[in-house]
């Protein structure tokens, strides 16, 4: 006689959200159980991975992944173009670092017209990333915004601290949001609920509950989302958004990573990214092409039923 | 799953005949549920009473124990399904894979390769624990000799998995007394393993390839007198493991469901490198109490125990370091001070920076209950106050003839009213830890 299995029966599924449009378009989300527990719910959209490129020679990236894209990264389009045709990347995470002042304090039209060409080069779904500086961001990113009209693309990110210029942009130009959270549920759903305020579509909402590297508090990301996610299950719908992680970002930045050679770097970024596709991740934002293979591959296997 | 005083109290004759020494049967019932009495004190309960009080006060996933003295390793006896519960108590145990059928130096080449495999982190020694020989080459001497070598090489706990039930029994004559895990292989009838574990008093790892054969098969052992059984799931499906050690789980612990009440394991079944970490990063992430990879690389064991660390950490109690002055290098009176927590991560990332700085400094770490320096601040536990008691506390003042003090960037907002408390001229430092080196060799 076969066991009866004790399924847990939800209300809430999570939001599904578009990026890109036409050809390429992707959809995040519209989970309606834990992952991967297909006999109790549905896993519509399987979780994604996109490769991460910048508007500028990456000058603080480690070393391996660098060279792992050659003299691409000397040239924005080219890096694009090599992401997609050769890592067979289906959407594409662009960082528009040139601006920062650290980096280079750039032009903010300049990197606007990269970012031009590189969405005029490369027919996959865009996700847009500011420079990281709040006041830069704040010119910069309503300028990107209008540029993209129309691809609805995923722009971030939304802080508590600074999110309505974003915000207002985004809803102008049909844009969906990364949306931050610094470890915090209770932030989380606060800000999804600031920029709902302004009229913002909270489906249009991807959550970013803060990534951290495998061996720097993982695990506090891994339970937050854990929480946040059967939160939403049971009919919370400040937290019901798909979430995204920057895991190339935070593992190429640890010791571990990269200082012990290649593979024990990109091992550090699969570990990371296959414990958050556990916890729920529905897309990731890696770095190095090889661990984007493995992890699609993954990905692939967890999805066979 | 614990009765609560009335649940047991149904189950009590209810006579209140005082022969308990309580003054009622539901006094008594209360008693019992805070385990401050024993059932043998009533003289008239029943046998079914017996039973079911018996299984409730069981552990709903019972704990296995492989190995002896430093190898002893402790599975099972989970409480939650999330860690955020409450946490996960016994961290998966590692094992490695080696078969009897590579030749002499191989063999003595991977054993070698898995002693080398031992690891210190944020403090804590690591390493796979456990080596698993698989008797593939089907030859009963193969299997003892690669035993013997595994133990007198590796030193590790030993597991052994056979199709032949006479290979586990001359294997073990070379290593019962270092109390190996049994695995019976797939697809053999479970129950000369079952025998052979009894009569020696070890655990047991049935194989099987879902929840409903498991059940069949630990009621099987359990009747044959096996105590310690580990439920070791088959297949190359990664989600179909995950969902079978998911509902295992769940039947164990919300419905007391007995013969699913065992710890699991698996083997890893992908050949790809990268996805054998995703395929056992999963199933330690998913409750596995052991995962037995093939690949010994440290690039590749490395990261998976650290997964393993960082999942098992217990989420109510952040790893500390003792607070106190912590020397990095070859300090002097004129070595710059640093203040940070006692965040066990935070300690170890800001000491290896100040050791790549190759600069002398004193690094202080305050009582700031293992939080780490914006938590604390938030929290109240890395104030001005803390640090000043800290630095008069410490002795530091008399180690040094300056009386700078750097602190982290991020927390820069307390300068001038640690400057005003404490006496000390604030420096501050950078943000992010990996910006200690420049700052610390361009410090005058």
């Amino acid at each position: 006689m076969a066991i009866e299995l004790i399924k847990e029966k939800y209300t809430g599924p999570i939001n599904t959200v578009e990026i890109g449009a036409g050809q390429g378009m992707v959809k995040l989300g519209g989970e309606t159980a834990l992952p991967f527990l297909f006999r109790e719910g549905d896993m519509p959209n399987k979780p994604l991975i996109a490769l991460e490129v910048q508007d500028c020679e990456p000058s603080d990236w480690a070393d391996p992944v660098r060279d792992a894209f050659g003299d691409a990264v000397k040239d924005p389009v080219k890096w694009a173009k090599k992401c997609v045709s050769e890592f067979g990347a289906k959407i594409l995470c662009v960082r528009l670092q040139s601006a920062h002042p650290d980096f280079g304090n750039g032009s903010i039209d300049a990197s606007v017209e990269r970012l031009k060409a590189i969405a005029k080069e490369v027919k996959v779904p865009l996700i847009v990333i500011g420079c990281g500086d709040d006041d830069k961001d704040n010119e910069l990113l309503p300028k990107a915004s209008q540029a993209m009209k129309g691809s609805n693309c995923l722009f971030g990110i939304a802080t508590q601290a600074n999110y309505k210029t974003l915000t207002a942009t985004c809803l102008a130009d049909g844009h969906s949001i990364i949306a931050d959270s610094p470890i915090d549920v209770n932030i989380a759903k606060q800000l999804n609920i600031l920029m709902a305020d302004m009229g913002f579509d909270q489906k249009r909402i991807v959550m970013h509950p803060t990534t951290t590297s495998l061996g720097y508090g993982m695990e506090y990301v891994y339970s937050i989302m854990e929480r946040a996610r059967l939160a939403a299950f049971i009919g919370d719908a400040s937290l019901a958004m798909p979430f995204i992680l920057f895991v190339g970002q935070e593992t190429w930045k640890v010791k571990e990573a990269k200082e012990f050679g290649e593979k024990q770097g990109i091992n550090w970024e699969i570990a990371t990214a296959a414990a958050m596709v556990q916890a729920g991740a529905d897309i990731q934002v890696l770095r190095h092409p090889r661990s984007a293979v493995s992890i699609t591959k993954y990905i692939d296997k967890l999805m066979e039923r | 799953m614990a009765l609560t005083g009335l649940d047991i109290y149904k189950l009590l004759p209810k006579t209140n005949c005082k022969a308990c020494g309580f003054a009622t049967c539901l006094a008594f019932a209360m008693a019992l549920a805070q385990k401050k009495t024993s059932l043998d004190k009533c003289p008239t309960v029943s046998e079914e009473a017996k039973t079911a009080l018996e299984s409730a006060s069981q552990p709903p996933i019972k704990l296995v124990t492989i190995g002896t003295g430093d190898n002893r390793l402790e599975i099972g006896n989970e409480t939650v399904m999330y860690r955020h519960e409450q946490k996960f108590y016994h961290p998966t145990v590692i094992g490695i894979l080696v078969e009897d059928s590579l030749g002499a130096k191989e063999l003595d080449a991977r054993l070698n390769k898995i002693k080398a495999l031992s690891f210190e982190r944020v403090g804590i020694a690591i390493k796979p624990e456990l080596v698993c020989i698989k008797n593939s080459s089907g030859n009963i001497d193969r299997f003892v000799e690669a035993v013997t070598k595994a133990i007198s090489i590796t030193g590790r706990a030993i597991a052994l998995e056979s199709k032949d039930p006479a290979a586990i029994e001359a294997a073990l004559k070379a290593s019962k007394d270092k109390r190996p895990l049994i695995i019976h292989e797939g697809a053999s009838d479970i129950g000369p393993f079952a025998k052979i574990a009894k009569d020696n008093s070890l655990p047991l790892a049935i194989t099987c390839s879902d929840i409903d054969e498991a059940a069949a098969m630990t009621d099987k052992a359990k009747k044959a007198g096996v105590e310690e059984i580990i439920l070791n799931f088959k297949g190359d499906n990664i989600s179909g493991k995950v969902q079978e050690f998911t509902y295992a789980r769940r039947a164990a612990l919300k419905k007391n469901f007995r013969p699913l009440g065992y710890p699991v394991m698996a083997f890893t079944a992908q050949n790809d490198e990268g996805l054998e970490l995703c395929e056992a990063v999963s199933y330690v992430a998913k409750y596995a109490g052991i995962v037995i990879v093939k690949n010994v690389e440290k690039d590749l064991i490395l990261p998976l125990l650290v997964t393993r660390q960082d999942i098992y950490t217990d989420p109510q109690k952040p790893v500390q370091v003792e607070p106190k002055i912590y020397e990095i290098g070859k300090v002097g009176p004129n070595s710059p001070v640093i203040v940070t927590t006692n965040f066990s991560i935070t300690y170890f990332t800001v000491a290896g920076e100040i050791e790549a700085s190759k600069v002398p400094t004193y690094l202080i770490c305050t009582d700031a209950d293992g939080m780490s320096v914006l938590t604390a601040w938030a929290a109240e536990k890395f104030t001005a106050e803390k640090i000043t008691q800290m630095l008069n506390d410490s002795g530091i003042g008399s180690m040094v003839k300056h009386k700078n003090i750097i602190i982290p960037g991020y927390v820069s907002v307390l300068s001038g009213k640690l400057e005003e408390v404490s006496g000390w001229k604030v420096i501050v430092g950078p943000r992010e830890a990996s910006g200690i080196p420049v700052f610390l060799r361009n410090l005058k």
